[in-house]
């Protein structure tokens, strides 16, 4: 907002300057030595990879399952059932072989032109048909609140903590699409899996530099504020259901 | 602490009494440091590169430091880039004038909030509320402390001082009805209902970042509750109040801090929800977004080549939770924002010593700080420096700070210790002169101003022979036998050997 006119901003930038007089002025930021010998890339593939994810997602309360391809929209329909959601929040792009029977689902636009999630390719499969997604209009906040859940894909899950991270891509929406329904049933495929955080950040390392917002989700939502003791369920989801597919 | 005038006795201490004998306040204390503790040991012992990441941490806060004129430069291009305002604010002040207008222009007489310990440091729900405009906190224990009129009194956990029942009875009073258990499922649940609404009608919302990526424009917001995604994500209009010193230079830096805070501050392997954005976004959140980049103090320590380091400081509050002060005292003691270890070096360089100049002394040194520390701040030498730089301060500002006793005593002290002849001929003295104190083989009281020291420990005589006293009469005889006899004598006078050589052995090194 404020130009180079801005006396607060002159002001604190002159300050900056004469408190940085011990900094030689033929140094810069690169100079200054930063050793990234912690761990970049995991060791673990396959089965092992799905398994610790699964592994660590559980452990904060969510009900985590690994199926396989040709199961999914069995899976879909068993974990709904289970949860007794009838009336589902869902990004328009959502695949259609996700949308079973038997369920009312309630399609969110695509904010802007929906373009290609962090992890590339679509993982979730093809698009739904583009006439679902021209036909969907943004839902209101009461709207998506008035749902009994939300199904949505992700960009990227990472083994060791157990975390799904959504950045708008295919099949995952705006963020107060997950965040209103009491309910998140998130779709996991086994391909987006990375082993370590540093995996994930380069992996959406193309997202945040075109600016698109992310969620990284660990469990549902939770407080520790009354004597430290964890509670799941305060303002966001209070269950999680995660399929890990493939 | 008053803020008021240079304490005549450092303030914490006389802070500190009451909360020493409240059992309550201890035994809530104490529970919640020792649980978080122990889980904070179990997620970071299951990093095998848990060091290599501090040392990163910590480098890469200095990388942004030594060249935060850049940094801020760069984040403000992005933000801008990516529809966002950015704002700059010298002081609290300034700051709360920026988001008050920016509130006011929008027409609305409340906002909601999620956690910031920035804003708790300018006062903003103060300054708001005195333009009428209602702060409402969302995070479950900002929002205990804001219905019950209280101060926070942890970084993390505001609350930590009251336990369920206490929450229970403050919920039935406000916001909950009059049946709620203390089950602290129903007191979330309790939450979860009142602020519902709130967070769907709210127009406008505030937070603070715990990052700010300058090559990207990126804001990081850390929580569990799901308050933080809410008022980032649902308003149409969000302001973001952000340290300058809360920059990383790049997308991949994340990297580091994302394993770091979380094990760090929750003890977790990673926070419930993390909320990144850039500027304003079409059709996913507020339509505007405003930064507003926020000195108040931080340049000032800036300019302290060693105590700088504070400022790469990511508020996990890891270090309140081993400290052996915070956990006997809480943090109202602290009379500061911020408390505990990290607020006895940040306190008194935010706020100037004159406000919080007896902080750097609400410490024992003994250092666990500094091994928790996710960004390795050394926090005893910073403690150590700014004591310094009290005691400096005061003597040069008044002339009772010049005449303060202790630092006439130890100065006294330094001028002993100087050379060899001078200490050998003080103990002589004090050999002489302590009598009236020694009682069975030990002063229990010193007089006046000493008397200090001697209110929790029992002080050892000088000895009828020191060690160097032993030692030189040893050579002298040139024999064993002598030897073995004086230093039963040496031994029976209590602990003469350690007197002589922490007194005698290191000025001569040092000469």
């Amino acid at each position: 907002m404020s130009g180079v006119t801005d006396p607060a901003k002159e002001a604190i930038l002159a300050r900056i300057r004469g408190a940085l007089k011990d900094v030689p002025e033929a140094e810069t930021a690169a100079d200054v030595a930063v050793a990234r010998d912690y761990r970049v890339s995991g060791s673990l593939a396959g089965d092992a990879l799905a398994e610790l994810f699964a592994e660590r997602c559980a452990d904060y309360r969510a009900d985590v399952r690994l199926v396989a391809a040709d199961e999914l929209p069995a899976a879909i329909a068993a974990a709904l059932e289970r949860r007794g959601a009838r009336r589902l929040a869902i990004p328009a792009d959502l695949p259609a072989e996700w949308r079973v029977d038997g369920v009312e689902w309630v399609e969110d636009a695509i904010p802007g032109d929906g373009a290609a999630s962090a992890g590339a390719q679509a993982g979730a499969g093809a698009r739904a048909g583009a006439g679902a997604q021209a036909g969907a209009a943004q839902l209101s906040h009461a709207q998506i609140s008035a749902t009994d859940g939300v199904l949505t894909g992700c960009a990227v899950a990472i083994a060791e903590t157990g975390v799904i991270v959504l950045d708008g891509g295919p099949a995952q929406g705006r963020r107060s699409l997950t965040l209103l329904p009491d309910y998140h049933l998130c779709v996991v495929a086994r391909e987006r899996i990375v082993e370590l955080v540093p995996e994930a950040v380069a992996a959406l390392h193309a997202a945040a530099v075109e600016g698109r917002p992310m969620t990284w989700i660990a469990g549902p939502s939770a407080t520790s504020d009354i004597e430290f003791n964890r509670v799941e369920g305060v303002h966001g989801p209070r269950t999680l259901d995660v399929l890990v597919v493939g | 602490m008053s803020g008021a005038a240079w304490p005549e006795v450092p303030a914490f201490p006389l802070a500190a009494k009451p909360a020493l004998a409240d059992a309550q306040l201890r035994r809530n204390l104490g529970r919640a440091t020792s649980t978080i503790r122990g889980k904070r040991a179990d997620v970071v012992a299951e990093m095998p590169d848990w060091e290599q990441l501090r040392e990163a941490g910590r480098a890469l806060k200095e990388r942004t430091l030594r060249h935060l004129d850049e940094h801020l430069l760069a984040l403000e291009a992005a933000v801008t880039a990516r529809g966002g305002h950015v704002h700059w604010a010298r002081d609290g002040a300034e700051a709360n004038a920026i988001v008050t207008r920016l509130v006011q222009a929008k027409g609305v007489s409340d906002v909601v909030k999620v956690k910031s310990m920035a804003t708790v440091e300018i006062e903003l729900n103060e300054a708001l509320e005195a333009a009428g405009i209602e702060a409402l906190e969302t995070d479950l224990a900002e929002l205990i402390v804001q219905l019950g009129r209280d101060r926070p009194s942890h970084i993390l956990v505001p609350a930590i001082h009251r336990n369920r029942a206490e929450i229970r009875d403050l919920f039935r009073r406000t916001i909950g009805p009059a049946d709620l258990t203390d089950e602290p499922t129903v007191l979330a649940e309790a939450a979860r209902r009142f602020l519902r609404e709130r967070f769907l009608s709210a127009r406008v919302g505030i937070s603070g970042a715990n990052f700010a990526v300058a090559e990207t424009g990126a804001i990081a917001v850390l929580e569990s509750e799901g308050n933080g995604r809410m008022c980032t994500t649902l308003p149409e209009t969000l302001i973001t109040v952000c340290g300058i010193e809360k920059l990383v230079p790049t997308w991949q830096d994340l990297e580091v801090f994302l394993q770091l805070l979380p094990r760090s501050s929750t003890a977790e392997r990673m926070n419930p929800y993390t909320t990144l954005w850039a500027g304003a976004r079409d059709g996913d959140g507020p339509r505007e977004f405003h930064l507003v980049l926020l000195d108040n103090g931080r340049t000032g320590s800036l300019g302290d080549e060693l105590a700088r380091q504070t400022l790469a400081c990511i508020r996990c509050s890891a270090c309140l939770n081993v400290c052996p002060v915070y956990e006997r005292t809480g943090g109202h003691a602290y009379g500061s924002v911020y408390p505990g270890p990290i607020g006895a070096i940040l306190s008194p360089q935010l706020a100037g010593m004159r406000a919080a100049g007896s902080l750097p002394f609400a410490s024992s040194l003994c250092g666990a700080c500094y091994e928790v520390c996710p960004v390795k701040i050394d926090i005893p030498t910073v403690l150590v420096h700014l004591r310094d730089r009290s005691n400096r301060e005061r003597a040069a500002e008044s002339l009772r700070g010049k005449l303060d006793p202790e630092r006439l005593a130890l100065q006294a002290v330094a001028r002993g210790f100087a050379t060899r002849g001078r200490y050998e001929r003080l103990q002589k003295l004090g050999r002489r002169g302590q009598w009236p104190l020694a009682r069975k083989g030990k002063i229990e009281r010193l007089p006046g101003e000493l008397g200090g020291w001697t209110a929790a420990r029992d002080l050892m005589p000088i000895p009828p022979q020191t060690f160097r006293e032993w030692w030189i009469e040893r050579e002298a005889a040139g024999d064993a036998a002598a030897g073995g006899a004086a230093a039963g004598d040496a031994a029976a006078g209590g602990g003469a050997a350690g007197d002589a050589a922490a007194g005698g052995a290191s000025p001569e090194a040092a000469r």
